[in-house]
Order: structure tokens, then C-alpha cells, then sequence
């Protein structure tokens, strides 16, 4: 019983984190109706951000998350005006693969750099025990972490002038350009949010588990599953979804072998996909 | 520029030992430059290149009366099946590789043992412990690597000395080599009267393991047994550290053996991996150099304590360098005949291929260790060959006491 | 038909690739072969993204699954090879149409997000599944190619068999291109709801053409790992290969025959090159996503397209 307990509990830690992941997602396509297909790689960068931080840089591996988060904004604000902005609009394949295409560069620059042999931050934080089991405490740490930076975007987006635009650009963008709204500009910013996010939340993953280039993969396939529970667009259900994330794998795991776990996530969300398209958080259908 | 050139190629040609080559022996092969499989294949290549270096220094390889000069024609994988055999097949029709390595692990050997076949040409399987590819009907696949079936035959052996009430789980990764290893590990314990209470396969791709762990603790296992890759191994240590497991004996497959591992500091003490090879063996060598001899030569070119990828990989080489003189011909046939008839002890052991139809070229010769990373006594890690007992330079910490 | 210049530019392209590795010998044949199953992959993938304009991300599933089930009933039910390509691609025909009423049901992002979900629970379904061999797959026995004449000859069957495949898939781009289906299919493309309006069954044409789309990569599936020798599931459902074949119907350019089956063979020869080259191997993938970067960005209609542009002929032409 004790079992099941920690197993949920360790899987909420986790989703927390898949939630942070998936909103960098999720806030990209909302504003511009965008799938980033280059967000795993963002996260990878992420992680390897934090290991030159923190080890080239000999910084404290959680003082470094917001130059993570700054790099990761410029970056995408960059890669906005180099690979998006021209396919804004246009129909969604030439979106796919324009950002399909920088990962492919980001990823291919990254083997060349750095291999593909797995990458360690060490952290020593003593976990916390439950009888005879332990949560580790970076998972613990990572997890807080996650959900203050996802209440902080929050705050962001409807409490400031420029969380505000973004939202209007979001739900009309002519209708925000006619309010004075300088949207081409927002969705620039919206961009580098989203990255800063995700390769926040790649930084966070680095700190649990070690990594390579490539291994953002996973993670941007996980924020797929997880914005798909939570309503592609809605950044709050993002958090909700990588939460429920989490949960089903902790309660399944002690009940099916482990490597059954993605079958019964991916059927899930075909399932929901056709039955939810908005989002379990939301009434309604998708277009 | 061509001033230059020109004066190197000179330079080079003058100070080059004077042997006057007849003809090279082109060898093919795929590596993992890139991809997941990347630090697992690496040492192999170094052990490969290494030989090739040593050999053509010495003169190259003698059939007949002439001498050849070794040399290698190798493309990137990418770890990923999906190119192996196109690879393979531009080896042999285009750049026309006399002779094949296998690539690293088994579910790419598995994709390229084929083309041996089609192509007939001899390919040395090394890196590759799965034993399904060789029951296909094959004429010139040549294992170097103790089939994964008895893989963890020495760390059940230790259990069942130390400790027979030992409860055991078979944590792996599901995937070709390690599914293998794991049942033949589960048939080997059961033949032992050992106690398995979890047998569990984890996804390849894994990265988080506390569901599996915990599932471990509920278990009430003692002793851990299993892993993949270099990738989900270290990865599953590192965690098996940080939830501060209780465990009496971890053992896992291929990662504590790749020199990189260390980088785990404190979560690597007490490990141990079931080895082809560790630098502490003796043999006493028909040919080519004794363990000592490579291991020296091969920290001195690489800079790292050779492990057994890197051992079967120069072992890969000197095997076939001795078929080929023992042949006196470079034709697959005469090659693999007397592939077929060896029967020798190297610096990596003893080298003997099945010769039934219904399995050949299945490695019967070698025998494996257990190895385990103990600290020595100012607290540096290293490994040491712990089982079996007689032929151990350290006695097995069991339990591991952290 | 056999008006058309284009008819007759398939066959002659359906006869090279007969006639050159005849002449051209093994190497050839081997580089023909990978090339002629991805413009077997892109034609077909072209019949859902540029006829019916709807982003399948997930095309390999399709001919994962045929390869699957083509080498378990050829090593576990003892098959014979053809038996083997027709039962595979019947299967994965019914099961696409079923599953192509339920997801394609969404549009745009939402449906590629659903093809991503279906390549990835299928072969995570198929490394546990034990009857497929689970992860470690299916190996085929070298006797298993004695009816074709031993290892080294079933090469030249699978490989005129591969040809066989290619010819159909763009017979039938072709033919679909010029039915009364096909218009219905483009009616689909630019304004799914007033194709609707104007009596088109839109969610069953869909399906159709998704089921369709299916047929032939299953067959090339089986082919190829009948060839292969072996099936892994993260070999024969490998994303990867499914967003390259979108990355060569852009090559080529979406929506014409010629474009997909160009784009096929030429996205083959240069990774291909790429990868072998000892100058660019190290940065294969950052040229080839720069590539894409570029046809994305300045030229979304790929070769053909530029074709178009430079000479009005090629747009009668080339269809």
C-alpha cells in the first residue's frame, strides 16, 4: 500500500515537471498556432546549458536556472525571426517542418559537439523516507521549482500589460493588431517565452536524470501527451495535464510491467485526442 | 600548400619502416559515432584501430610470402538499424572489404550478420552476445563475445556461494540483448535453486526508474541483477544511489564497464558487471600480446584503462590476423576453415566457434568474469575481478555496505 | 492514358530502374532498392498530404505494421513470400480504414498530433507483444529463402518485387490524380467544408484514402525486412523515417506524382552521400536540416515547383 503511495507521489514530482515542459509547448501554439517540433531539442539545450553552468561555470546548479531561462528566451527569439515568422499563417505542414528543421540542426550541431555518450550534474540533496522507501530530494527541489515558475507565468499572463497582449494576441490576432497591439512583436516574445520554458524545464530534468542531445526527444513526446490531456493553447491545463500525467503513471506502474507504461499513455491519448480534442479541462470540440 | 604536402609525403616516406607491402586487406565495418549506442561502441573502434596500427607496424600480415597491409573502411551507424545494411553491402560491392567486423551490440549485428551470408564474405562478430543470429543457418559468422545466455551465469554462481536465500530481481532493458541475457539468466537460477521474486523489463528510452525501484523495495528483493546499454545502465545506478537502496548486490550489464562510469563517483562503489574481460586476467597467450602487454599499449595510445569492449575488439583483430596467416589465402572459405578448426588461448582467453550446422560460429571457448568497483585504500575507485574466486584479485564485497 | 506524355515517363523510369542494376551490378542495385522503398514512402504519403492536405506524421506505422505481420506469417505460419504481401496488406488496409474513421475526425495539428500517438503506442504495443517477438523481433531463417534460390538470389526477387510496388504506387497516384475520387479528395484540401456542401463525402473519402495510402508501404514493409533478415520494433516504427518522408515530399514538391517520386529518390542519394562522406558525415544532419530550412522557407514547392516556374511546359508535363 505504502508502495502505491510513493509511486503516485513520485509521479506527481515527475509530472510537475512534464507540465512545466508541455507549457512552453502549449503557450507557442496557443499564440500562434504552431506545434514545435523543435522543442525537444530546446529542452536538450536546456540541459546542456545547465551542465557548462554548473560545471564549466562551477555555479550552484539552481542558481543557474534563470540564466537558462534568459539564454533559452534570446535563443528563441531568435529562431523566431530566422525559421517561424515566415511561416505564420501559412498551413501547418510548412510550420512542422520549418521548426522539424532547426531541431534537426540543433540536434546535428549537438552530436557533432558533444557526442552522444550520456552527461551527469551531480547534485547531493538527502531524499526524504517513507519506510523502506526514499524520494530523492532533487526530485523534490525540481518539482517546487517547476510549480513556481508555472504560478509565475501565470501571474505573467494575466496580471501584466504584456501578459495581456499576448493573451489577445492569442485569442484574435486582428482584433489585438486593432487595438494597437504590435503583434508581430508579442509573437516574437510569446516564442522566447516558450523556449525560455522549455529549456528551463530541460535544466530541471538535468538535474535528475543524466542526458544527452538527443534525449529531449522523449520529453517533447511526453509534452505532446500532456497538452493533448490538458487543451492544446491552455497553459494552465498544461500543468493539470502533466500532473494527471504523472499520476497514471504512478498508480499503473505497480499494477503492469513498466514497459507496457507508453502503450497505455500513447492510447490514451489517441483516444482523448478523438474523444477530447479541447482538453479534458475544457467543455467542448475541436474544430 | 603543395610545397608542403609534397615535403611531408617525403619526410614521411623516409622515415617510414621499409617494408614494401604487396597488396592491402581491406576490412569493413560500421561504428556508433553518433546515437545512443556512441560510448558503448567507441572503445571497440579504439580496440580495432589500435590493432590495425600494431600490425601494420609490424609489417602487416603475411600470406604466403607476401605481406599485407591492413586497412579499414568504416561508416557511421548511427546507432540505428535502419542504414546497416546498405552500409554493409557498400562495403562489400564498392569499396570491396576483403573481410567484416560486426557493428556494435546486438540488434545492429543482427541486421548486418546477413549480408555475410549473401555476400560471402567472413565477419567476426564482437559486441554482439545475442546467440538467435547465429541459429539462422550462417557459413561465416565468427563470435567473439560469451553468448548472452550465460552472461550472468558468475554473478548467479557468487550469489549461490554467498548467499542461497538470496532474493533476487531481474530489473532489464527490453531490447534484443539484455531479454536474452535475462532469460538465460532465469533458467540459470532456477537451475540453481535461487530465488527470483521480480523479473521486469523496462523501456529502452527510460530515464526515470523510481517506478521500477519502488516496485523493487516491495518486492523485498535483496540482490539487483540486470540493465542494457551504457545509456539506462548508469542512469539506473545513479538512481539506485540516490533512493538509497538497500541492496546487498547489484549487478548490471555492460555500463559499469565502460571506463565513463566512474563519473558516478559514490553511486558506481559496490557495483559489479559480468565481463568478457578484465586487465587483471592471465593468460598465457598462443599469440599476439598477454593481457598486460595490451593494456599497457592501450592506456598509452588512449589514455583510459581498457575495458572488454576495447579487448574484444583488438581480440576481433588478431583472431582474424591469425586465420588469415593460418590460411595462407585471403579466400572466405579458407579463412573460415580455419576459423573453424581454432581452437587457442588469447591474451582475452580462449577462442573456440561452434561448428554445428545448427549454431555456428557461436563463441563455446570463452569464459567470463564478474567484476565489481571497490575502493582501494585512499579511497580511489577501480575495478576488481571478483569472481570467479580463483581467478580474483579481490575478494566479492558482499553485501555492499555503503 | 496512353496519350499522356507523363504515362510513358513512368514506365521509362520503371524500366530504368529495371535495366540499371542489370547492367550496373549489385552496388547499384542496393542503392535502388532503399531509394525505390522511400518513393514507395513518399507516393503514398503524397495521397494523403498533397491531394487531401491532411499532415500524416504517422505513415510509418503503416509500413511497420505490414513488415510485422509479413515476416510473422512467413517464420512463425510458414507463408510463402507472396501470401505473405497480400495478407499483410489486407490486414493493414482494414485496420487503417477503421482507425482512419475515428482520427480523422480531427483536423489539422490536432490529426498530425494523432498520427504521432499511433505510431508511438503501436510499437511500444508490438515490443511487449510476445507473439512478434517483443523487442528482441523475428529472425528469418536462411532457409526460409530457398524458394527463391537461396540468400544470395531472393535478393534479385525482393528487389524486382520492390519495383513491382513502385510501379503500382504511381499508377495509382496517377489514376487517383485523374478520377472523379481525386477531385473530390483536392475539393477536401482547399475547403473541407465546402466540399461537404457540394456532396462530397468528406469523413469517408478520408478514409478511403487514408486505408488507400496504407496498401503499398505495407507490402514495401514487408518486403524490406523480409530482405533485412530481421525485424526490430524501433526499426520498423522509427518516427524518424516518417518525418524524412515528409521531408522528401517537400523535396520534390507535394501534391504531383513526379515531385514525391523525385523527392524519394533524390532525399536517398543525398543522405546517402552525406553519410558515406568523410568531409560532411560528421554534420549530415545539420546540412540536410539546413535544406529544409531553405526549401521550407523560400521554396514550398520544391523542385517541381521551381520547375513550374522556370518553364510553363513542365506544368503540362509532369503531373
Amino acid at each position: 500500500m505504502i508502495g502505491i503511495l510513493v509511486s503516485v507521489i513520485n509521479g506527481l514530482l515527475l509530472g510537475s515537471i512534464y507540465g512545466l515542459a508541455a507549457i512552453g509547448l502549449t503557450l507557442i501554439f496557443g499564440v500562434m498556432k504552431v506545434i514545435n517540433l523543435a522543442h525537444g531539442a530546446m529542452i536538450a539545450l536546456g540541459m546542456f546549458a545547465l551542465y557548462f553552468l554548473a560545471t564549466s561555470g562551477g555555479m550552484n546548479p539552481y542558481l543557474a536556472l534563470p540564466l537558462v531561462a534568459i539564454g533559452g528566451f534570446v535563443g528563441g527569439v531568435a529562431v523566431y525571426w530566422i525559421g517561424v515568422h515566415r511561416v505564420i499563417g501559412r498551413a501547418e505542414l510548412m510550420s512542422l517542418l520549418a521548426t522539424f528543421a532547426v531541431s534537426m540542426i540543433i540536434i546535428g550541431l549537438g552530436t557533432a559537439l558533444w557526442s552522444t555518450s550520456p552527461y551527469n550534474v551531480q547534485i547531493n540533496i538527502p531524499g526524504v523516507a517513507i519506510g523502506n522507501y526514499t524520494i530523492p530530494g532533487n526530485h523534490l527541489v525540481a518539482a517546487v521549482i517547476a510549480i513556481l515558475i508555472a504560478a509565475a507565468l501565470y501571474l505573467f499572463l494575466f496580471y501584466t500589460r504584456l501578459g495581456k497582449a499576448i493573451r489577445a494576441v492569442a485569442s484574435n490576432r486582428q482584433a489585438a493588431e486593432l487595438m494597437g497591439i504590435p503583434s508581430t512583436r508579442v509573437l516574437a516574445i510569446a516564442f522566447g517565452i516558450g523556449i525560455g520554458i522549455a529549456a528551463v524545464a530541460g535544466a530541471l530534468i538535468a538535474t535528475l536524470f543524466p542526458f544527452t542531445i538527443l534525449s529531449g526527444g522523449g520529453y517533447e513526446l511526453k509534452s505532446f501527451v500532456v497538452t493533448v490531456l490538458g487543451g492544446l493553447g491552455n497553459p494552465a491545463g498544461a500543468l493539470l495535464g502533466g500532473l494527471l500525467l504523472g499520476f497514471i503513471e504512478g498508480v499503473v506502474s505497480p499494477f503492469v510491467d513498466v514497459s507496457w507504461t507508453p502503450v497505455i499513455e500513447f492510447s490514451l491519448f489517441v483516444v482523448i485526442l478523438i474523444a477530447f480534442p479541447m482538453g479534458l479541462f475544457r467543455v467542448g470540440r475541436g474544430k | 600548400m603543395k610545397k608542403l604536402a609534397l615535403s611531408l609525403l617525403i619526410s614521411a616516406s623516409l622515415t617510414a619502416p621499409a617494408i614494401s607491402y604487396a597488396k592491402d586487406i581491406v576490412i569493413g565495418f560500421t561504428t556508433s559515432e553518433t546515437g545512443k549506442l556512441n560510448a558503448d561502441s567507441t572503445p571497440q573502434l579504439q580496440g580495432f584501430e589500435l590493432w590495425r596500427d600494431q600490425v601494420n607496424a609490424a609489417g602487416g600480415i603475411k600470406v604466403g610470402n607476401d605481406h599485407y597491409k591492413v586497412k579499414f573502411v568504416k561508416y557511421d551507424d548511427q546507432s540505428t538499424a535502419s542504414r546497416v545494411q546498405q552500409l554493409y553491402v557498400r562495403l562489400v560491392t564498392q569499396d570491396n572489404a576483403n573481410f567484416l567486423f560486426s557493428p556494435y551490440s546486438s540488434g545492429l549485428t543482427a541486421t548486418a550478420a546477413i549480408i555475410s551470408e549473401q555476400y560471402g564474405k567472413v565477419m567476426i562478430t564482437t559486441g554482439a552476445a545475442e546467440g538467435k543470429t547465429y541459429e539462422l543457418g550462417n557459413q561465416y559468422l565468427f563470435q567473439m563475445y560469451t553468448p548472452a545466455n550465460l552472461y550472468l551465469a558468475s554473478a548467479l554462481d557468487a550469489v549461490k556461494a554467498k548467499d542461497p536465500g538470496a532474493k533476487i530481481a531481474l530489473i532489464y532493458e527490453n531490447g534484443g540483448f539484455a531479454k536474452a541475457v535475462a532469460k538465460g539468466a532465469k533458467q540459470y537460477a532456477g537451475k540453481l535453486g535461487l530465488n527470483v521474486v521480480m523479473d521486469e523489463a523496462y523501456d529502452p528510452s527510460t530515464t526515470d526508474f523510481s517506478p521500477i525501484l519502488n516496485k523493487v523495495v516491495t518486492s523485498g528483493a535483496t540482490v539487483l541483477i540486470g540493465g542494457g546499454h551504457f545509456a539506462d545502465g548508469s542512469t539506473l545506478a545513479r538512481q539506485l544511489h540516490e533512493q538509497n537502496m538497500k541492496l546487498k548486490m547489484i549487478s548490471l550489464l555492460v555500463a559499469p564497464d565502460v571506463p565513463k562510469f566512474v563519473e558516478l563517483g559514490d553511486a558506481a562503489y559496490g557495483v559489479s558487471v559480468p565481463s568478457q574481460w578484465e586487465p587483471e586476467v592471465k593468460f598465457t597467450p598462443d599469440f599476439g600480446p598477454t593481457a598486460a602487454q595490451f593494456t599497457k599499449e592501450y592506456k598509452a595510445r588512449y589514455h583510459v584503462t581498457p575495458g572488454y569492449h576495447a579487448a574484444g575488439g583488438y581480440a576481433s583483430g588478431i583472431v582474424l590476423e591469425h586465420a588469415i596467416e593460418q590460411a595462407g589465402s585471403l579466400d572466405t572459405d579458407k579463412v573460415a576453415a580455419a576459423l573453424n578448426k581454432m581452437n587457442a588461448t588469447t591474451f582475452y582467453g580462449n577462442i573456440q566457434f561452434a561448428t554445428d550446422k545448427s549454431d555456428h560460429g557461436l563463441q563455446i571457448g570463452h569464459d567470463m568474469v564478474l567484476a565489481q568497483w571497490q575502493k582501494d585504500s585512499q579511497g580511489k575507485l577501480g575495478k576488481q575481478v571478483v569472481w570467479p574466486a580463483a581467478a580474483g584479485t579481490a575478494p566479492l564485497i558482499y553485501p555492499i555496505s555503503k | 492514358m496512353l496519350k499522356k506524355p507523363f504515362f510513358w515517363i513512368m514506365v521509362a523510369t520503371v524500366i530504368a530502374f529495371v535495366v540499371m542494376p542489370i547492367f550496373g551490378g549489385i552496388g547499384v542495385r542496393e542503392s535502388l532498392f532503399l531509394a525505390a522503398v522511400y518513393m514507395i514512402l513518399a507516393l503514398n504519403l503524397n495521397l494523403m498530404i498533397g491531394y487531401t492536405g491532411y499532415v500524416n506524421f504517422g505513415s510509418i506505422v503503416f509500413f511497420g505494421l505490414g513488415g510485422t505481420l509479413g515476416i510473422y506469417a512467413i517464420t512463425v505460419m510458414g507463408w510463402p513470400l507472396w501470401a505473405a504481401l497480400i495478407g499483410a496488406a489486407v490486414v493493414v488496409a482494414l485496420l487503417a480504414l477503421l482507425l482512419g474513421l475515428g482520427i480523422l475526425r480531427l483536423r489539422g495539428a490536432y490529426f498530425a498530433l494523432a498520427t504521432i500517438g499511433v505510431v508511438e503506442a503501436t510499437k511500444s504495443f508490438v515490443s511487449n507483444f510476445d507473439p512478434f517477438g517483443g523487442s528482441t523481433g523475428m529472425y528469418i531463417s536462411f532457409s526460409s529463402y530457398k524458394p527463391l534460390g537461396g540468400p544470395r538470389e531472393a535478393l534479385w526477387i525482393v528487389y524486382f518485387l520492390v519495383i513491382a510496388v513502385l510501379a503500382a504506387s504511381l499508377l495509382l497516384g496517377y489514376m487517383i490524380k485523374r478520377s472523379r475520387f481525386g477531385l473530390g479528395l483536392f475539393a477536401i484540401r482547399e475547403d473541407e467544408d465546402a466540399a461537404m456542401v457540394l456532396g462530397v463525402k468528406a469523413p469517408l473519402f478520408k478514409a478511403i484514402i487514408y486505408s488507400v495510402s496504407s496498401i503499398l508501404p505495407a507490402m514495401a514493409g514487408v518486403l524490406f525486412f523480409f530482405k533485412n533478415g530481421v525485424i526490430q520494433p524501433d526499426q520498423a516504427f522509427e518516427l524518424t523515417l516518417s518525418i524524412e518522408a515528409i521531408v522528401m515530399l517537400m523535396l520534390g514538391g507535394q501534391g504531383t506524382v513526379f515531385g514525391a517520386a523525385l523527392g524519394g529518390f533524390a532525399y536517398e542519394q543525398f543522405r546517402g552521400y552525406l553519410l558515406t562522406s568523410a568531409t560532411f558525415s560528421n554534420f549530415h544532419l545539420v546540412i540536410a536540416g539546413a535544406l529544409l530550412l531553405l526549401i521550407v522557407l523560400f521554396a514550398p514547392g520544391g523542385l517541381t515547383g521551381w520547375l513550374h516556374e522556370r518553364w510553363s511546359l513542365t506544368r503540362r508535363v509532369l503531373e
